[in-house]
């Protein structure tokens, strides 16, 4: 019983961690039809980034906000330098592009900060909460971790829904020829799509480090388990997303509970398969066809 | 045609893809210019093997089982437009296959049937995943083989009989006594174990080339290319897109699976830690660095892969960088170069040489 | 047309080319048997230089504290150089790096032995890594001594693996050791084991088995790379282990005390030697100590542990102070760390295998004076060598202890064993041997 609930607690932050990562990458999706394999280490790097600030004496929160800042600017400066030239131009050079920025981000990492592993702190405490008398495997971070979470994803779907930006940006990615015509921005809406999805994903990088270990390779296996949180979701869809990164880390969290971790990575590459094969809209589309 | 990624290679013949004469005449052209083209590389290889150290040798046949590899990744992702983050992983399948078959002594398969084995299963397991991934497309198939090239490794520790965290050791059968004869005969010199893997290796690079080249230039890689640049089009000429896609991700997980078995005998051991995401990611770069869907490229691209850490490594700690650090530069080239060739030179090393030598050719 | 011609040429070419080549060759005659004329003398050394490598971890997640192990090693070999050397030969150690993986520890290693040409492998660290290479350079009869490890493989089977040779105590009588201090101290404990999914974590379970196969309740296994290691405490935490021993590296000492925090699992623990590292796991855990002891090892008090070689808290050690001598006169950056202590004590054995070697060490003398004297060489070691021709098995003994304040103190006198059912006895002898007044060994030739 206990086992369950640790589990169930323990995939559940997990589970909004790859949740904020899936989100973002549903966001550049969205904006520009590119998977982003280099979210990871663009949110490896800006939490490398709060890690220099907060060991130079600064408060835990200076760092969180300064990692968030150059996510944002991270992403704007790759849509606007790398990705611009290849957006619509064939799919494979894009995903080969983000790749490539994969293999540099790294090793531009392991040059400047080293390759041992960092500890990162975490606010709220690191020890496990009491209810009562019995304690829970939930911490305060991990509160925290489901509450930001939340609150993020609640903010993308306000600003896509109700603000005017929010409408270019999704006219932006509906058409862009009708939404140039209309007198959007469209290079702007798109800079500004990857923008705030690299801000997701600094988000989700410190949300994962917090209260453990970091190195340069800390977030690797996130570009995995986020990519299929997105794909459950249907990729499109910032709450299905969520939904999808939520139900995979409670599924991930009791295969590596009770079945043993060394398998973890293959029930994500089953999950992923049979969502791709059987509903490949995502388990919340409603049409039934949809070329991945 | 969206040639973006190709290497702007044109056949004379491609165009006259008709019935009977002209095409059989020039399939009965092509095969022996490979054929010859073969037997002057392994001349070449046989030069360089003898006149250089052990080191080299072994240098040289890790340039071996990554160019195998990257030949067949870049007909997947050049010829037929599919991209493949997990060869990694179809490098495992092979590297274990071979270690299993070799365990026992003395082996109970003679070495050639060993590596004809591992190839096989390779494809086995490259038509099981190629089925699936025929049906995906850009980025979801990129996705599903990343998946793939991170859940080898933890299928692979799930099972005590490959070994674990450890691995496999590779128990290199005796060299036959003949192969000892023939190639003092030949070369004048002693063949040691290193130099013998470094040969086999070799052979089954040329072999694998030939018989890529042949597939690529022939009515499969005109398929293949069909369904690459236009699946409207070539459904409309009755090909099927599905088989099509399957066949190219078998031959080149076929590949995989070889380099595999000869990366094996190179290393000595098999271990999960050697098939990580980096070797599917470092592969990708040598072939995009060499140009998408060249064999020449795929083979220059191993060679990049295989002798430029060491060098960039020097360069670095001569300007002052530590050991830890210099050894990030290597990759730090890769993604760099990676990026910078889809931007600037999408056609990669040869085509954009090519590419300049046709407009030289033309000004002049 | 064009086509045709330049076809024509290439084959008429190659034709050319490959008669030449069997021309050329046709000289060479018949081969000669093996073994003949084969004089010539070892690789990498010379009248006044030998040549030694090793392969490290100096990048990647297993680098911290490991990484500083060649350091120690050079400084001791400058150490001795700046005094003559060994019988006038100065000592050159390259070090490479494998970054942990089997695959870059294959490469190095050709590197090292075909193209630097060793004399010899010394410390080369790791199971999984080393066992990449150990066949290969067996077969090429390179002395491979005092692997960084406590693999049973270095030394259990000589006729097998004749030219390798272990150094530190093997994890199975680490294990044995340590069972039997729980069996006999903490009888009615409920034991879980946290074990690296290697030889490391087997060969220590087997040890520990041994005496409390019935104590133990679960047993889970952490493969590194992967830092989620809750599933696992999870499950010893469900079995109401109240003991967790611990067969791990460093940093998942640390992963697993955070980790044991965050699901509030208050175990006693017990770590083998290479995961207890206080300096180490101190730094990683400081962060979270919550401000009641900033900075030191002060999460760490109380964990159980083993030491078979004195380190930086064994302030009165004579072996201390030369190395602390030896750090300040040719250290690199940085502190004395245990790391580097470990590393000049292979050095200092080394120095005694080439000593005993005699005047012009061969590679084969080397080994054959390994096994002759070698478990009576006095060194830094708690307890002495098991060296001889049946087995090459490192130091055979060690001492459990508790960890306070970043200290080890002593729980019980050197313990003494063997693989296998050898019993455990308590022996100090080698305790007490000192350094000599220079520093440096002095060992009469073994033949």
């Amino acid at each position: 019983m206990q086992q369950l609930l640790t589990t169930a607690l323990g995939g559940l932050t997990l589970g909004a961690v790859y949740a904020a990562f899936a989100l973002a990458l549903c966001l550049i999706w969205r904006s520009t039809r590119i998977v982003n394999f280099a979210q990871a280490p663009m949110a490896m790097i800006t939490t490398y980034i709060a890690l220099v600030i907060i060991d130079a004496g600064h408060s835990y929160w200076t760092g969180f906000a300064a990692a968030l800042v150059s996510g944002l600017l991270l992403g704007a400066v790759v849509e606007r330098v790398v990705v611009r030239p290849v957006e619509g131009k064939a799919e494979i050079n894009a995903v080969i592009l983000t790749l490539g920025l994969f293999i540099l981000i790294h090793a531009v990492a392991g040059i400047v900060f080293g390759s041992r592993y960092r500890s990162f702190p975490a606010p709220f405490g690191v020890r496990g909460l009491t209810v009562g008398d019995t304690p829970v495997a939930l911490t305060g971070f991990g509160v925290f971790t489901v509450l930001a979470v939340m609150v993020v994803m609640g903010l993308l779907v306000l600003l896509f829904r109700y603000t005017e930006v929010g409408l270019m940006m999704r006219a932006a990615a509906f058409n862009q020829e009708v939404a140039r015509v209309l007198g959007v921005k469209v290079g702007r809406m798109l800079t500004l799509g990857w923008a705030l999805a690299a801000l997701v994903g600094s988000l989700s990088g410190l949300l994962i480090a917090g209260g453990s270990l970091v190195h340069p390779a800390y977030m690797d296996s996130v570009v995995v388990y986020g990519f299929v949180a997105a794909v459950l979701g249907g990729l499109d869809s910032p709450v299905g997303s969520v939904i999808g990164g939520m139900l995979l880390g409670l599924s991930l969290s009791a295969v590596s509970g009770y079945l043993g971790s060394e398998l973890v990575p293959l029930a994500a590459l089953v999950i992923l398969m049979a969502v791709l094969l059987l509903r490949p809209g995502g388990l919340f589309s409603h049409h039934a066809e949809r070329r991945v | 045609m969206p040639t973006t990624t190709e290497a702007g290679e044109k056949d004379p013949a491609a165009a006259a893809d008709g019935r009977g004469g002209p095409r059989r005449r020039w399939r009965s052209s092509v095969l022996p210019r490979h054929l010859s083209l073969a037997v002057l590389g392994l001349l070449a290889v046989t030069v360089v093997m003898e006149t250089t150290g052990s080191f080299a040798n072994s240098q040289l046949a890790s340039m071996a089982y990554l160019g195998i590899a990257a030949g067949g990744l870049t007909v997947l992702t050049g010829l037929n437009g599919q991209l493949s983050l997990g060869h990694g992983a179809f490098m495992a399948v092979g590297a274990y296959t071979t270690a299993l078959f070799l365990d026992g002594e003395p082996p109970a398969l003679p070495l050639p049937v060993v590596l004809a084995a591992a190839t096989l299963v390779t494809l086995l397991v490259g038509a099981v995943v190629g089925v699936a991934a025929a049906r995906l497309h850009g980025p979801y198939i990129a996705g599903a083989t990343l998946a793939l090239a991170v859940a080898v490794p933890g299928v692979v520790l799930h099972f005590e009989r490959l070994g674990g965290e450890q691995g496999l050791g590779v128990r290199m059968p005796e060299t036959p006594v003949w192969v000892l004869d023939a190639a003092y005969f030949v070369t004048g010199s002693e063949l040691d174990p290193t130099k013998y893997v470094a040969y086999i290796g070799w052979a089954a690079l040329v072999v694998t080339y030939v018989l890529l080249a042949n597939l690529m230039r022939g009515r499969v890689g005109r398929t293949w290319r069909a369904v690459r640049d236009d699946e409207v089009a070539a459904e409309i000429a009755g090909i099927h897109l599905g088989r099509a896609r399957v066949l190219a991700f078998v031959v080149s997980t076929a590949c995989a699976g070889l380099a595999g078995a000869v990366m094996a005998m190179a290393v000595r051991i098999t271990a999960p830690s050697g098939f990580s995401l980096t070797l599917s990611l470092t592969l990708l770069s040598a072939v995009v660095l060499g140009g998408l869907g060249s064999l020449t490229g795929a083979l220059i691209g191993s060679a990049l892969l295989t002798f430029l850490p060491h060098l960039v490594t020097g360069l670095g700690t001569d300007a002052g960088l530590t050991d830890v650090r210099a050894a990030e530069l290597a990759p730090a080239v890769y993604g760099l170069t990676m990026i910078l060739v889809i931007l600037v030179a999408p056609a990669g090393i040869t085509g954009t040489l090519r590419n300049l030598w046709r407009r030289r050719r033309g000004v002049a | 047309m064009q086509r045709t011609r330049r076809f024509r040429r290439t084959t008429r070419l190659a034709g050319l080319l490959t008669a030449a080549a069997l021309l050329a060759a046709c000289g060479a005659g018949g081969r000669p048997d093996d073994g003949e004329g084969k004089a010539a003398p070892d690789a990498g050394i010379t009248e006044d230089t030998i040549k030694i490598g090793g392969h490290f971890p100096l990048t990647g997640v297993a680098a911290p504290g490991y990484s500083e192990i060649p350091s120690g090693h050079k400084a001791y070999y400058d150490y001795v150089n700046a005094n003559g050397g060994v019988n006038g030969r100065k000592i050159e150690y390259v070090v490479k790096d494998d970054a942990y993986n089997p695959t870059n520890t294959s490469t190095v290693t050709n590197e090292l032995v075909l193209k630097e040409e060793i004399f010899g492998m010394v410390a080369g660290l790791g199971t999984p890594t080393h066992t990449a290479v150990v066949d290969f350079l067996n077969a090429e009869k390179v002395p491979d001594l005092m692997v960084s490890s406590g693999s049973l493989m270095w030394g259990d089977d000589p006729a097998k693996r004749p030219w390798t040779f272990g150094w530190q105590p093997d994890y199975m009588i680490e294990g044995k050791i340590i069972g039997q201090w729980v069996k006999e101290n903490m009888p009615d404990a409920k034991v879980g084991l946290f074990l690296q999914d290697d030889d490391f974590g087997r060969d220590g379970e087997a040890g520990a088995r041994k005496y409390i196969d019935d104590q133990i309740v679960e047993t889970v296994r952490y493969t590194p790379g992967n830092t989620d290691v809750a599933p696992q405490l999870a499950k010893l935490q469900a079995a109401d282990v109240d003991l967790v021993l611990g067969f791990n590296v460093p940093s998942y000492t640390a992963l697993s005390q955070l980790t044991a925090m965050k699901i509030n699992f208050r175990p006693k623990w017990f770590h083998s030697n290479v995961g207890s590292d206080p300096a180490l796991v101190g730094a990683l855990l400081a962060r979270f100590s919550e401000g009641k002891v900033k900075g030191s090892a002060g999460l760490l008090d109380g964990v159980l542990t083993t030491e078979y070689i004195p380190g930086t808290d064994a302030t009165d050690s004579e072996w201390l102070k030369l190395w602390q001598k030896v750090w300040d006169a040719h250290g690199a950056e940085g502190e004395l760390t245990n790391y580097r202590i470990y590393g000049m004590s292979q050095a200092y054995t080394f120095v005694q295998a080439l000593q005993a070697a005699g005047d012009d060490p061969t590679r084969e003398g080397v080994v054959k004076a390994l096994e002759k004297v070698g478990s009576t060489l006095e060194g830094p070691g708690l307890a002495p060598f098991r060296y001889s021709e049946d087995s090459h098995l490192g130091i055979s003994g060690m001492e459990v202890v508790r960890l306070e304040d970043g200290r080890g103190e002593p729980l019980t006198p050197v313990l003494v064993t063997d693989i296998g059912d050898a019993p455990i006895e308590e022996d100090d002898s080698a305790a007490k041997d000192a350094p000599p007044a220079n520093g440096i060994p002095d060992v009469e030739p073994a033949s």
